[in-house]
């Protein structure tokens, strides 16, 4: 049996004192309160409010709860907050590989789209940030929805005959991209189109969205229709920039 | 071979940056450090010229780091900095005297008004291109100078330099007091107010007419161009280029020829018209800068729309009133109503810049009513910068006689969807944003990497530029029209708000 972990023990603490104290509390009168050192209790406090839980007063010198704290079911990430961690990153990723790049989150069982960098070919497209896209049948979608823990979507519609319709096929799917980290789709959503894409992870591993490319099945895909090493190397880099980029300064 | 990198060193308001670019201009990798705002008086906005130099050593190993890669495969340093923020420092010890006082401070006010005298704001424009306010250099190199005891007989004896940042970080990566190269670029000198903006060359009128001693300016040259080879950070590697943010970002948006425009959506916004090697004086506000200079070739000119307050009036919003937790929830709250509800913030932080130039403009809200939620003023926040950009837009179009067919836009606001629509909807033109919306550091890159042959010419990197995204209008006309006058009617009740025997002295 594991033993139980007294930072979290001591992070508890730390919240209930701090439920209890309206006017909020500095580190010198947690430390007191729960007989530890100010050092101890100071990267108690640094680590709840990295997370969101506890707000600083202007001063810096009181913490108290903050809102976030009665609202742990809702995304800990603001979809706009998201957009503008991920902006550079998805650029160079799209100059980079030559593809539509998107960033989404699941939203009501649908993956919406964050952010969209178009194809660096100078072409009309549209930007449809801010739409939705089925999980299922996306990397984009199957990269989010293989972390999440609610329900999976009831009804599978079929967009091509390729499209996964088969829950039991489904949940595989997902065991394959929680494997091995990253997720693709082959003509599921659209016909002669391919996508690949990977989880985004926040604070704490939290997957916060998903970040990937799509295109035509030959620039996305070697000669036996596999998708391309290089292509999922760099979608799973951009992913692992943007978690950086979001643990380095909330 | 390993492959290759220029290092851009982005020196900015709030922070320094540097960003590594490969050969096709793609963003490789990105080291970043704040520093600090200092506010010793209402209206002064200092910065601590060391902690920015220590900050430029941190983050220029930190970049090449973070790619695993090494000094020697960087090929060559450039420069974009904030402008007109100025610093003097002693030439002997290398330290600098004082803080550098930023573009934003506005200490100068009322001797910007004494300068201006009978003959008005305008007395030197002709010269150099620019009106007396605050914003310029040259009256805070007086300030500082009448300010210091004893520095005015010591900055005649040449034992004091002045310059804005990219002076600084050239002094230092060149060794400061031990060797340090003291120069700066045309585009930063033509925001002192005392280079003569046909000759490129500091004015003695103008250095007579501000009473600043020709001894502490550093020597003008061209922005792209070898300026010196570093000994410190980057020990061997040639500086390329340094321009101001501004130009920087312009060249960065490949407007290389008469016609092209951008906007770069910062703390200030910029938009800026490459006018070509014609030099174009506005009849409505607008600035005649130098673009750019590329070695011995002519020098290509600009007129520039500035907009003090537009990114900072969201962190003003987060900050000051604390409505939001990061400025990317602006969109979020923005969101939850449909309009502004009738409220309009016209952010005359410190005066209003282009078109207006009203050192004595102080901010409103305008239209408040017990309907309004922190959501309507979300949105008036962010349409703040989209009617200053319309306003900028009408007095460029003007001057041009040419109307903005298309807005390039960059910057970090770009990221916030919901402004770049309601820009495309007030402009009623396609509003784009190219792939790397970093273009300051990205324009300072491209000209130091021309200096030293990594790229061969402007043709080549007009090519790297790509659409990323675009948004198209789609507002009713009269409802346009409505809210344009709504905000023009909102921008009067800011004038005349500071009166002269207000001013600190």
């Amino acid at each position: 049996m594991p033993g139980t972990v007294q930072s979290i023990e001591r992070a508890a603490a730390v919240l209930r004192l701090l439920a209890a104290a309206p006017d909020g509390l500095g580190v010198a009168d947690l430390g007191n309160a729960l007989g530890l050192a100010k050092t101890t209790v100071h990267g108690i406090v640094r680590t709840l409010h990295q997370v969101g839980f506890v707000e600083q007063d202007h001063s810096g010198a009181h913490y108290h709860l903050s809102d976030a704290f009665g609202r742990l079911g809702e995304s800990y990430l603001d979809p706009n907050e998201l957009r503008s961690r991920a902006i550079n990153w998805a650029d160079s990723l799209a100059s980079r590989s030559g593809e539509v790049v998107r960033v989404g989150r699941l939203v009501e069982g649908k993956v919406e789209v964050v952010h969209h960098v178009f194809r660096p070919d100078d072409s009309d497209q549209d930007l449809d940030v801010g739409t939705t896209l089925p999980p299922h049948a996306t990397a984009l979608g199957k990269a989010v929805l293989a972390y999440d823990t609610s329900a999976r979507p009831r009804s599978l519609e079929a967009y091509t005959t390729r499209t996964i319709t088969d829950p039991v096929q489904l949940s595989e799917e997902l065991a394959t991209v929680r494997s091995r980290g990253w997720a693709t789709e082959f003509e599921e959503h659209t016909v002669e189109l391919a996508s690949i894409a990977a989880p985004i992870r926040g604070l704490g591993g939290l997957v916060v969205g998903a970040v990937g490319l799509a295109g035509r099945i030959e620039r996305i895909c070697d000669s036996r229709l596999r998708h391309r090493g290089d292509l999922v190397s760099m979608v799973r880099a951009t992913a692992d920039a943007i978690a950086r980029d979001l643990r380095e300064d909330p | 071979m390993a492959e290759q990198y220029v290092a851009a060193v982005d020196q900015g308001t709030n922070s320094t940056r540097c960003i590594l670019f490969d050969r096709r201009g793609r963003l490789v990798s990105v080291a970043q450090r704040e520093h600090h705002q200092l506010f010793p008086r209402p209206g002064w906005v200092e910065h601590d010229a060391g902690e920015i130099w220590n900050n430029v050593t941190r983050v220029v190993p930190a970049a090449i780091k973070q790619i695993g890669a090494t000094p020697s495969q960087i090929v060559a340093i450039g420069i974009a900095n904030q402008r007109e923020t100025s610093l003097l420092w002693d030439r002997v010890t290398g330290r600098p005297i004082g803080r550098a006082v930023t573009w934003q401070d506005t200490r100068t006010d009322r001797l910007v008004t004494e300068l201006a005298g009978s003959e008005g704001p305008d007395r030197f424009a002709q010269l150099c291109g620019l009106p007396l306010t605050t914003y310029f250099s040259a009256p805070r190199i007086r300030w500082l100078l009448d300010h210091t005891p004893g520095l005015r007989q010591r900055a005649e004896r040449g034992e004091i330099l002045f310059g804005t940042m990219e002076s600084w970080l050239i002094w230092n990566f060149t060794g400061g007091a031990n060797g340090g190269l003291h120069a700066t670029d045309v585009t930063n000198a033509s925001r002192t107010m005392l280079m003569n903006i046909e000759t490129l060359e500091w004015d003695d009128r103008l250095l007579e007419a501000f009473d600043v001693p020709r001894a502490i300016l550093p020597e003008i040259r061209p922005s792209s161009g070898v300026f010196a080879t570093a000994t410190e950070v980057l020990p061997g590697v040639r500086i390329g280029a340094a321009l101001g943010d501004q130009q920087a970002a312009l060249f960065g948006q490949t407007c290389f020829s008469a016609g092209e425009a951008k906007c770069t959506y910062g703390t200030g916004s910029f938009l800026l018209l490459h006018t070509g090697q014609e030099i174009v004086r506005s009849k409505h506000g607008m600035l005649t800068t130098v673009a750019y200079q590329i070695g011995d070739q002519p020098a290509s000119y600009a007129l520039e729309g500035s907009m003090a307050v537009t990114g900072s009036l969201v962190q003003w919003f987060r900050d000051g009133l604390g409505m939001i937790h990061t400025a990317a929830e602006i969109e979020t709250l923005a969101r939850t109503v449909e309009d502004n509800g009738g409220a309009y913030i016209v952010p005359a932080f410190s005066g209003l810049f282009a078109p207006h130039w009203r050192s004595e403009a102080r901010g409103v809200i305008a239209g408040l009513t017990g309907y309004i939620t922190k959501g309507h003023l979300a949105r008036a926040v962010l349409e703040a910068t989209g009617f200053q950009t319309l306003e900028v837009v009408d007095a460029m179009n003007a001057d041009s006689g040419i109307a903005l067919t298309a807005l390039k836009v960059d910057g970090g606001m770009t990221a916030n969807n919901l402004l770049m629509q309601f820009l495309a909807d007030l402009l009623d033109v396609p509003v784009v944003r190219p792939m790397v919306t970093e273009t300051v550091s990205l324009g300072a890159a491209y000209a130091a990497g021309l200096a030293v042959g990594y790229w061969p010419d402007l043709e080549g990197l007009r090519s790297n530029w790509h659409r990323a995204g675009q948004w198209m209008p789609h507002m009713d006309p009269a409802r346009r029209a409505t809210e344009y006058a709504n905000w023009q009617a909102a921008v009067q009740r800011t004038f005349n708000w500071i009166r002269p025997e207000d001013q600190e002295p």
